[in-house]
């Protein structure tokens, strides 16, 4: 290490074998760093499941616009859509089909105690809505009334449930007050709102709540032909339905915005980034503490070595090469001991948290940018002083 | 004897004016403690110039203003009032750059060794050679062996300091201070840790580079036993230069 570090600083490794030479020093340094790592690594984990779980049910679904109601700003809260619209987009040139999209909630309290937070989708079972062949097999047993697929990708499903109902044996339930029968399943998975999904079709949705009509379903889905581009029926549906109550996005649009909602104007995306916020902050004043304990230790050597014509520079290259050391020495035990606390976090919440490359090396230049500013307030001390007077 | 092979100084110290006159010229120098109620002054009106090559020794009671004397005639402190003229360098008002171009020419040994703990004797003395540039760097372990060799420490190269006695530490500091082949050294009770023979090595070793190198060495000590090896004593009281003699041998 001493002889790799003479090779790449060109000069002896001072702050290295500074660091070496107080070990218990060294390893609460380390471990500060890797704690600062470990609570910036869950938070951006939350983050990204957040994100993640944001986007899920955008994906499968085969639709190219969405036309909702302009008070959406997720794809489940704000006002209903009226019917009238989807006939209005099917006369748009250009557009293929036009269905309505229903969207509920269900708690499904299960004989086993455990409650499952549904989110329900009710579709038209003759038209094809979600990508999954899956689902697309089962539209004709959807035809009936009181069947439903269900997300085995959901909290508290256990495998076996699904296995059995894909092997042919119907689950029935009771939800707000019909029986509904599941007769297939496919896979979304759990976020932060819903603990998984339901599919049933747009006339079992009605039954399961009566309170909601035909005429104004949550969202009207817009598929347009083949070669056409959405974005130019996007702006051919704004022109052609020109009414303020209702939004016209592409699903990635809608999925965008939706995502930026949920991380920077919901309480949950705000306390995540905030605690990405906090996990720096701590880093800095554990980095900082360190360093300059360090640089006020050494403060005799340091002005003896300024007295011989050592410049400012060199002082901030052996704090800039503790720094270093301490980033990377930190973030090797924080990442290790983050990718364990994912496992965990996964396998108690069913919310995908996963470590990425790119967020990997961000957390490792964000920890080294942490370190360096903090080294660079640690040798201020030096700077300006009078030799004599650090003696 | 040949001490040094090369004259690593030369890349730092072309920029600066010859001194033909000596190299530490002082005129008029006051100087202030404090600020305010407290302000106090601790140099009176010091006229002083030390010729090249001399040893020079700084005598006085505690509080005389030996130290302030001497930090600001080593660059170590900045000039209030006066003239300090460095090597051919007026120090009263230089830049920054000019202070550390002046510092690469400069040994100092402080009463306290000032060793980094974390390297070894040789690697604090390689801290003297380093800051010379490139060359200096690659070539340093000739001449830091045989700086230590010189203290008496040959046997002690890889030590770390924890591992050395105080007179020990405070010659490896000497080593350090000499390994550049300053033009000047300043010694701030160089030998305050040192027995007696050991003292007598130090300072003998610093009248032989007077000699052999014209190395111009101030030295505030209150080791009487090393006086008779000064070319020249100056006594200080209360911030004044009381005396100015030349040893009695
Ligand atoms: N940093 C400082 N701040 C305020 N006053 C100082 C400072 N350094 C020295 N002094 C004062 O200046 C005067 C001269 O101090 P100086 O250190 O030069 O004495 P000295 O001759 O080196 O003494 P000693 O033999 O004890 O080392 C003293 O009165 C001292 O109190
Ligand atoms: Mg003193």
């Amino acid at each position: 290490m001493t002889a790799l570090l003479t090779k790449l600083l060109g000069r002896l490794p001072i702050g290295w074998l500074q660091l070496k030479h107080n070990k218990s020093r060294l390893a609460a340094a380390i471990a500060g760093v890797a704690f600062a790592n470990i609570l910036i690594f869950m938070q951006l984990g939350f983050l990204g499941a957040l994100v993640e779980t944001t986007k899920l049910p955008y994906r499968p679904m085969v639709a190219d616009i969405l036309i909702s109601a302009s008070d959406a700003n997720t794809l489940s809260d704000g006002s209903n859509v009226a019917r009238q619209r989807l006939y209005q987009a099917l006369a748009v040139p250009g557009v293929a089909d036009a269905s309505p999209f229903y969207l509920g909630k269900f708690d499904w309290q299960r004989d086993n105690g455990t409650t499952v937070n549904f989110q329900v989708f009710g579709i038209d079972p003759t038209k094809q809505i979600f990508k999954d062949p899956e689902v697309d097999k089962a539209r004709a047993q959807l035809q009936l009334l009181d069947t439903a697929l269900l997300d085995r990708s959901a909290r508290n499903i256990e495998p076996e449930l699904a296995a059995s109902i894909d092997g042919g044996t119907p689950h029935r339930f009771e939800a707000n007050g019909r029986t509904l029968s599941a007769v297939r399943t496919f896979s979304i998975g759990a976020g932060f709102e819903a603990d998984g999904y339901l599919i049933v079709s747009d006339q079992t949705f009605l039954q399961m709540y009566p309170q909601r009509t035909a005429g104004a379903p949550t969202h009207i889905l817009v598929t347009v032909e083949p070669g056409v581009s959405p974005q130019t029926i996007v702006q051919n549906l704004r022109s052609a339905i020109p009414e303020k109550d209702i939004i016209i996005r592409t699903v990635e649009e809608a999925a965008a915005a939706d995502e930026a909602y949920q991380t920077t104007e919901r309480p949950v995306g705000v306390i995540f980034g905030f605690g990405v916020i906090i996990g720096v902050l701590v880093g800095l004043i554990i980095v900082y503490q360190v360093l300059s304990t360090d640089v006020a230790d050494h403060l005799r050597e340091y002005a003896t070595l300024k007295a011989v014509g050592y410049k400012q520079s060199f002082f901030l290259s052996i704090v800039f090469e503790e720094a270093i050391i301490l980033a990377i020495f930190g973030f090797i035990p924080g990442v290790l001991f983050a990718l364990g606390l994912y496992d965990v976090l996964t396998s108690a919440t069913g919310l995908p948290v996963e470590m990425t490359g790119i967020r990997a090396v961000a957390v490792l230049f964000g920890t080294s940018a942490m370190c360096l500013i903090s080294g660079a307030i640690a040798t201020r001390r030096l700077a300006g002083a009078n030799p004599a007077d650090l003696f | 004897m040949k001490l040094f092979n090369k004259d690593i100084t030369q890349t730092s110290t072309a920029a600066l004016p010859a001194d033909q006159q000596g190299p530490i010229r002082i005129k008029g120098l006051n100087h202030w403690f404090g600020s305010g109620e407290a302000r106090k002054q601790a140099l009176f009106d010091i006229d002083l110039t030390i010729e090249r090559g001399s040893l020079v020794i700084l005598m006085g009671a505690s509080g005389s203003g030996k130290t302030t004397l001497l930090t600001l005639a080593g660059c170590l402190r900045d000039v209030q009032d006066g003239s300090v003229q460095l090597l051919g360098q007026e120090l009263n008002g230089a830049d920054e750059n000019v202070l550390v171009a002046c510092r690469r020419r400069l040994g100092f040994i402080f009463q306290a060794h000032n060793l980094h703990e974390s390297l070894t004797a040789m690697q604090n003395v390689r801290m003297g050679l380093d800051v010379h540039g490139p060359q200096a760097r690659k070539d340093w372990k000739a001449p830091a062996s045989h700086l230590l060799n010189l203290v008496g420490l040959g046997d002690r190269l890889d030590y770390l300091p924890g591992n050395l006695s105080g007179g020990q530490k405070q010659r490896v500091a000497v080593a350090r201070a000499l390994v550049g082949n300053p033009d000047v050294v300043f010694a701030d009770e160089p030998t305050a840790a040192l027995d007696k023979e050991s003292g007598h090595q130090v300072v003998s070793l610093l009248k032989r580079l007077g000699t052999e190198r014209n190395t111009t060495t101030l030295m505030v000590t209150h080791d009487n036993k090393v006086l008779e090896m000064a070319d020249r004593i100056i006594t200080m009281e209360e911030g004044r230069i009381v005396k100015d003699e030349l040893p009695h041998r």
